[in-house]
């Protein structure tokens, strides 16, 4: 029962971070992903310092606040010049060294420890739990399934909009769609899926299942619903297969998802270059 | 309160600093700050590993398992991007956390045998610079020595690959040796940063002090001072912050140090936001008299 919360999951994990992820990869904002997973650390502890609890809703204000803060912020230095990537690299760095800090001034006697928070451990999931409406689950399952309905219903309600902010944002303003609204509405949405997953595979290692599974099914995906539906099978497969080979060598249940995300990009691209391969082959035979 | 080994320490991490701020300038002119930032996620691999195979925490030997990993994720972003589809932000962002989490699945089996509880390796994550010992701080010295005196040698081959790789090609510089020597070192900065500032900050340092010395100046070889001075000031700020009180990183307090500063050249320098507000305002009045 215990091995079925946790792989239930890892496998929530990975379809919450799979749907997340694909408009992130056709956005090209993969990075600002990578910083926002930082600096959620900077908003839980902010969280924590200022209501003195460790109350799941609190943090998920604070992780959305910090979200939105480095959305922001990136904006901010790249309006006024400086390139993007350098934007996001002072942005994340100094928001999460002063997270680290605040944690080892104010916060390090309590749970909130930063290790805990940038690997997690999935494995002390089934024994938080929390009864809401006489159903009792994991904590963790509980803010996962809140957080997959949020992504599911901000999908359902802008998936026009955000498609066409994302292919051509042009003339997406021009005819009066709300584009900076989508953008922060989207960060927001980001910022809730990461911390939702920081209490069990950590807030770093979350960004491997952002952007790997993603990643992978746009290399082989023909249309957005396509990738959607790759992007879930691969997050919750690495999700599964990553459990029980950690279990089989006892290490780290989140580096292990995150390395089988590696590998099932590495081996997604090479079959891929293979097939097209043959069927150039096939090809240049017919020519002949 | 300044005993002799916090002197090396502070003079160790200012030497960093210095390099980091050279290096971190270039890689920033080229657009590979966020590079730099896997890199240096990608050594921790690298260091665990290094350890599990010969059992030992001499810190020559974890850098060249950190340099090999780092090196290759460097590697891996480049074949994914000319390889496939992918843009550059997903390749690095993949590369960055995969390399990471193979680091941690390493990392725990270090830390689950009885060999590693005491190997101390955690402290490679955020940096310690006080645990660094005189044989540590001689490498420090040796390879941020190295890195300096390199890229002040090769600052006139560099300068024409950035600003005019054409040019540069038609003169017959070689191209590719040159770009590969620019990753080398700056994967050499981060393997010497790591134990002083950890993995994860580590990229900070290359980052910051040239985006804060790129607000003050167009030119390469001021920005270059500009940035190597920061970078320095930050590290020995830092240290001697994180000396005062015990149990603090070291990592996080140097770029805390590096962001105020850039902070207020955000504010206050030729480009930044108050006299662009006066120009503004210029502007206006002299809008209102016309």
């Amino acid at each position: 029962m215990i091995e079925f919360w946790v792989v239930l999951t890892g496998i929530l994990v990975g379809i919450t971070c799979g749907i997340a992820g694909v408009f992130l990869i056709l956005r090209r904002m993969s990075m600002i992903a990578d910083a926002i997973s930082h600096t959620v650390l900077f908003g839980i502890v902010m969280a924590y310092i200022i209501t003195q609890t460790l109350n799941g809703f609190w943090m998920l204000i604070g992780a959305a606040a910090a979200g939105i803060l480095t959305a922001y912020l990136v904006q901010l230095l790249h309006s006024s010049g400086i390139q993007e990537d350098a934007a996001i690299g002072v942005v994340f760095t100094s928001l999460f060294a002063a997270g680290v800090l605040l944690i080892t001034l104010f916060a390090g006697n309590v749970h909130l420890d930063v290790e805990h928070i940038l690997m997690g451990e999935i494995a002390f999931v089934p024994w938080d739990r929390w009864t809401f409406l006489s159903i009792t689950l994991p904590k963790a399952v509980w803010m996962l399934l809140l957080v997959l309905i949020i992504n599911i219903g901000f999908l359902l309600l802008f998936f026009k909009e955000m498609k066409l902010t994302t292919f051509d944002p042009v003339y997406a303003a021009s005819i009066g769609v709300p584009v900076l609204f989508l953008h922060y509405g989207f960060m927001t949405s980001i910022s809730f899926t990461t911390v939702a997953a920081f209490d069990s595979v950590g807030a770093i290692l979350v960004v491997a299942m952002l952007i790997g599974p993603a990643a992978t099914s746009y290399l082989i995906s023909k249309s957005i619903k396509q990738m959607f539906i790759y992007s879930m099978a691969f997050g919750a497969a690495a999700a599964v297969i990553g459990y029980y080979l950690a279990k089989f060598w006892d290490t780290s249940i989140a580096g292990m998802m995150a390395t089988i995300v590696g590998v099932l990009f590495v081996m997604t691209l090479i079959s891929q270059k293979i097939i097209e391969r043959r069927r150039k082959a096939l090809v240049s035979k017919f020519e002949v | 309160m300044l005993s002799g080994n916090l002197l090396w320490v502070l003079s160790g991490t200012m030497l960093l600093g210095i390099a980091a701020g050279i290096t971190g300038t270039f890689s920033f002119l080229q657009k590979q700050s966020l590079v730099g930032d896997a890199a240096a996620h990608a050594a921790l691999p690298g260091i665990a590993l290094a350890f599990l195979l010969t059992g030992q925490k001499e810190l020559p030997i974890l850098m060249l398992g950190a340099g090999i990993t780092s090196a290759l994720s460097v590697y891996c972003i480049q074949w994914i991007v000319s390889f496939s589809k992918l843009k550059a932000d997903a390749a690095i962002g993949l590369v960055l956390t995969v390399f990471f989490g193979i680091g941690v699945v390493f990392l725990t089996v270090v830390n689950r045998s009885p060999l590693g509880n005491q190997s101390g390796l955690n402290n490679f994550i955020f940096g310690k610079a006080a645990t660094m010992t005189k044989a540590d701080l001689m490498w420090l010295f040796i390879s941020a020595t190295i890195i300096i005196l390199v890229s002040l040698l090769l600052y006139k081959e560099w300068k024409l690959l950035i600003f005019d790789p054409v040019y540069a090609k038609g003169i017959g510089l070689p191209i590719e040796a040159l770009k590969a020597t620019l990753t080398v070192l700056i994967v050499m900065t981060i393997v010497t940063g790591i134990q002083a500032v950890g993995v994860i900050l580590m990229s900070a340092l290359l980052i910051i002090p040239a985006a804060s010395a790129k607000l003050w100046t167009k030119k390469l070889s001021s920005m270059l001072v500009l940035s190597a001075t920061i970078g320095g000031i930050s590290g020995i700020t830092g240290t001697f912050i994180s000396a005062m009180r015990t149990g603090l990183s070291t990592g996080p307090i140097i770029v805390l140090v590096a962001a105020a500063i850039f902070f207020i050249s955000y504010f206050i320098s030729p480009s930044g936001q108050i006299s662009k507000y006066r120009r503004k305002m210029q502007f206006r009045k002299q809008g209102e008299l016309g």
